[in-house]
């Protein structure tokens, strides 16, 4: 892909290793490759989708692009009103300006919010910290914010603690959180699959609502597909900390090219008792990268493995046409 | 959008008083908890007579007592032969070996217990909340020499260090509070919020926090601390109890500086040689009653704290 004006966030061979046995005293001795060498670039106003099991390393990534955690390896550029900024290195009060523009909503609805807190302290904290606005100024945002997620009317909900909210409200709360000092970048670490299926559509319909209306990229990390080909004008497909297929939803959910993506996809049940799918199987289950070998990540259970995969290092990701890539020897 | 209740609405209240409204409304939850507790409430009731007691000293020496007579360190009664006197209607509890009103060195001490206990357990518990959430929160080197410094204050014999230090140096009611509060063993109380903090640093608030772009003072006190707080009440509460104790031990052995306390009165009873003497219990009975009954108020209120800060005790 060419360098364009577009481009929101551009993540560059990020990695990020987690040190095991490691003490005061004592040197680690392997170590767990969370993420390794993910490229990923989302455009502004683009709702990209990070699917994969468990453990792939979907949620380090996520806090690896909210500086959550600090990245071992690579680059991850902003693109902000002074241009683009490596944000992988920031420190102090750079920071905590570029904290304004990136804000993540959690999976939890129900840990997520301090519980001694009220929804407005909860709501104005990221404008408190950064110093935003007078007291009446914050509490009419908030206001106005809680409104827009549907809270209202939002008097009634100012004063409230999160024990006396459900969990699509709570959730709703977490939105308008995210969004009170209008960021350009979310990070949505799976925001509806803690909530009952009946509200989650609303939530998601509410989500996708706010991106039109504020502007806002989102990366969405789920393990639903349903959810990511709802939400997402692309897929990224994550296997052991690497990317291994991206592209537009359609094309990947239709035609998969990885053999990870068209296993991934035969796991989704089909509401249709006489449909029959020819199964894909793999081997084994999800193992710890932990100091993985220098070859395919999925060697181990691909049933397309072979020489070439196991004599070779992890395959880049190629391009297979119209922007859908994917990384494996065998397409 | 126009309909959102805006400052400029006319049913608009001010941010404070909602804020005290809600904390009202807490005091009130937790207050009703409490009060489903009897212990607790006896515990309460023993605290608030003592409190009335404290309080009606100055104001019974200003009006009725004779401040010659029932001064509480250079009173003497001179109408009576011989001291100590049993109890009588101008000395409802007697007079000690040096004549002075038993009753009212009882009243005069209270307030140096309650001051001296309420110091003490804040310092204990201002430096454990301290140590727990910043060890908790920090880990690592921070977490591991906090910890040993915990674990240091968990060996010292603080009692017999309290002796030397009451021999090197003047030690008034003040200096001890704070050398109660801060060797008495902040120890375990420390060990305790550190492990609550542990389980408040990994809850997503937190890092929702720091996406927001808090540091690490807005963390640990807007969101660790208040967390902390109400098991840091409830061990202020058992504090309490060991300082009085504690200064108890230390004025019985005539160690402190202080004009009078319990423990002193039980230390002129001791000098004097009354200890043993039964018929001499006015003496004895008052001061160890009182360091008893309020030592064991601050534990009952604690315990029937304890079930309202931590809901896994409550039968419900």
């Amino acid at each position: 892909m060419t360098q364009d004006n577009n481009t929101l966030v551009d993540v560059q061979n990020l990695s990020k290793l987690f040190p095991i046995g490691q003490g005061v005293f004592k040197q680690a001795e392997s170590f767990v490759h969370a993420v390794s060498g993910v490229n990923l670039k989302i455009k502004r106003g683009e709702s990209v989708g990070l699917v994969g099991e468990s453990g792939c390393g979907k949620t380090t990534t996520g806090k690896l692009l909210t500086r959550l955690i600090d990245p071992s390896e690579g680059n991850i550029f902003l693109d902000t009103d002074e241009g683009r900024v490596d944000i992988a290195h920031m420190r102090g009060k750079e920071m905590k300006i570029f904290r304004r523009r990136v804000q993540m909503i959690f999976q939890d609805p129900y840990e997520s919010m301090n519980p001694r807190l009220t929804i407005y302290d909860t709501v104005a904290e990221p404008l408190n910290v950064q110093g935003i606005g007078t007291v009446a100024e914050r509490e009419a945002r908030v206001s106005d914010l809680l409104e827009t997620v549907g809270l209202t009317p939002a008097s009634s909900f100012l004063f409230r603690y999160p024990h006396e909210l459900s969990g699509g409200q709570r959730q709703r709360v977490a939105i308008a959180r995210a969004l009170v000092i209008n960021p350009d970048f979310v990070v949505a670490d799976e925001p509806t699959s803690m909530l009952d299926v009946s509200v989650r559509t609303g939530v998601m319909h509410l989500m996708q609502d706010l991106a039109d209306r504020f502007g806002v990229t989102y990366l969405y990390i789920t393990h639903d597909l349903a959810v990511a080909r709802y939400m997402c004008d692309r897929i990224a497909v994550m296997y052991l900390g690497k990317i291994v297929e991206i592209g537009n939803t359609e094309d990947v959910l239709q035609h998969p090219k990885h053999p990870y993506t068209k296993a991934l996809l035969s796991a989704v049940p089909v509401p249709d008792p006489t449909y029959t799918r020819e199964p894909i199987l793999i081997k084994g289950g999800i193992s710890r990268p932990v100091d993985p070998e220098p070859r395919c990540r999925f060697y181990d259970r691909c049933p397309l493995a072979d020489k070439i995969c196991e004599g070779n290092d992890h395959p880049p990701l190629e391009d297979q046409g119209g922007g859908h890539l994917a990384a494996c020897y065998h397409i | 959008m126009s309909t959102i209740s805006s400052p400029v609405d006319a049913t608009y209240i001010p941010l404070w008083r909602v804020r005290l409204r809600l904390f009202w409304r807490a005091v009130k939850t937790n207050w009703a908890m409490f009060a489903e507790n009897p212990i607790g409430l006896f515990g309460l009731g023993l605290i608030i007579f003592f409190g009335l007691f404290a309080l009606a000293h100055p104001i019974l020496i200003s009006t009725v007592w004779e401040a010659k007579i029932y001064d509480p360190v250079n009173g003497f009664d001179i109408e009576i032969p011989y001291h100590p006197s049993p109890p009588s209607a101008k000395h409802l509890l007697g007079t000690d070996p040096m004549g002075r009103d038993v009753l009212s060195q009882l009243m005069f001490s209270t307030r140096y217990e309650f001051a001296l206990g309420m110091i003490s357990a804040i310092v204990t518990v201002l430096i454990a909340t301290s140590i727990g959430a910043i060890a908790a929160y920090y880990g690592g080197i921070t977490d591991i020499l906090l910890m040993r410094i915990v674990d240091l204050v968990i060996m010292i014999p603080y009692l017999p260090i309290l002796i030397v230090m009451s021999a090197l140096m003047r030690v008034g009611m003040i200096e001890l509070a704070l050398f109660i509060g801060i060797l008495s063993g902040f120890g375990g109380t420390a060990i305790v919020i550190k492990s609550q903090a542990l389980t408040v640093k990994v809850k997503p608030y937190i890092e929702a926090a720091r996406i927001s772009g808090g540091g690490d003072f807005h963390i640990i006190f807007t969101h660790m601390v208040p967390n902390l707080l109400p098991i840091a009440l409830l061990y202020m509460m058992f504090v309490v109890t060991g300082a009085i104790f504690s200064e108890a031990v230390l004025s019985f052995f005539g160690l402190t500086e202080i004009d009078m306390s319990w423990g002193l009165m039980i230390n002129t009873t001791q000098v004097f040689g009354y200890i043993m003497r039964f018929d001499a219990w006015y003496l004895l009975l008052p001061a160890s009653l009182a360091i008893t009954l309020l030592c064991a108020a601050f534990y009952m209120v604690g315990r029937a704290l304890d079930e309202v800060v931590n809901p896994r005790l409550r039968e419900r």
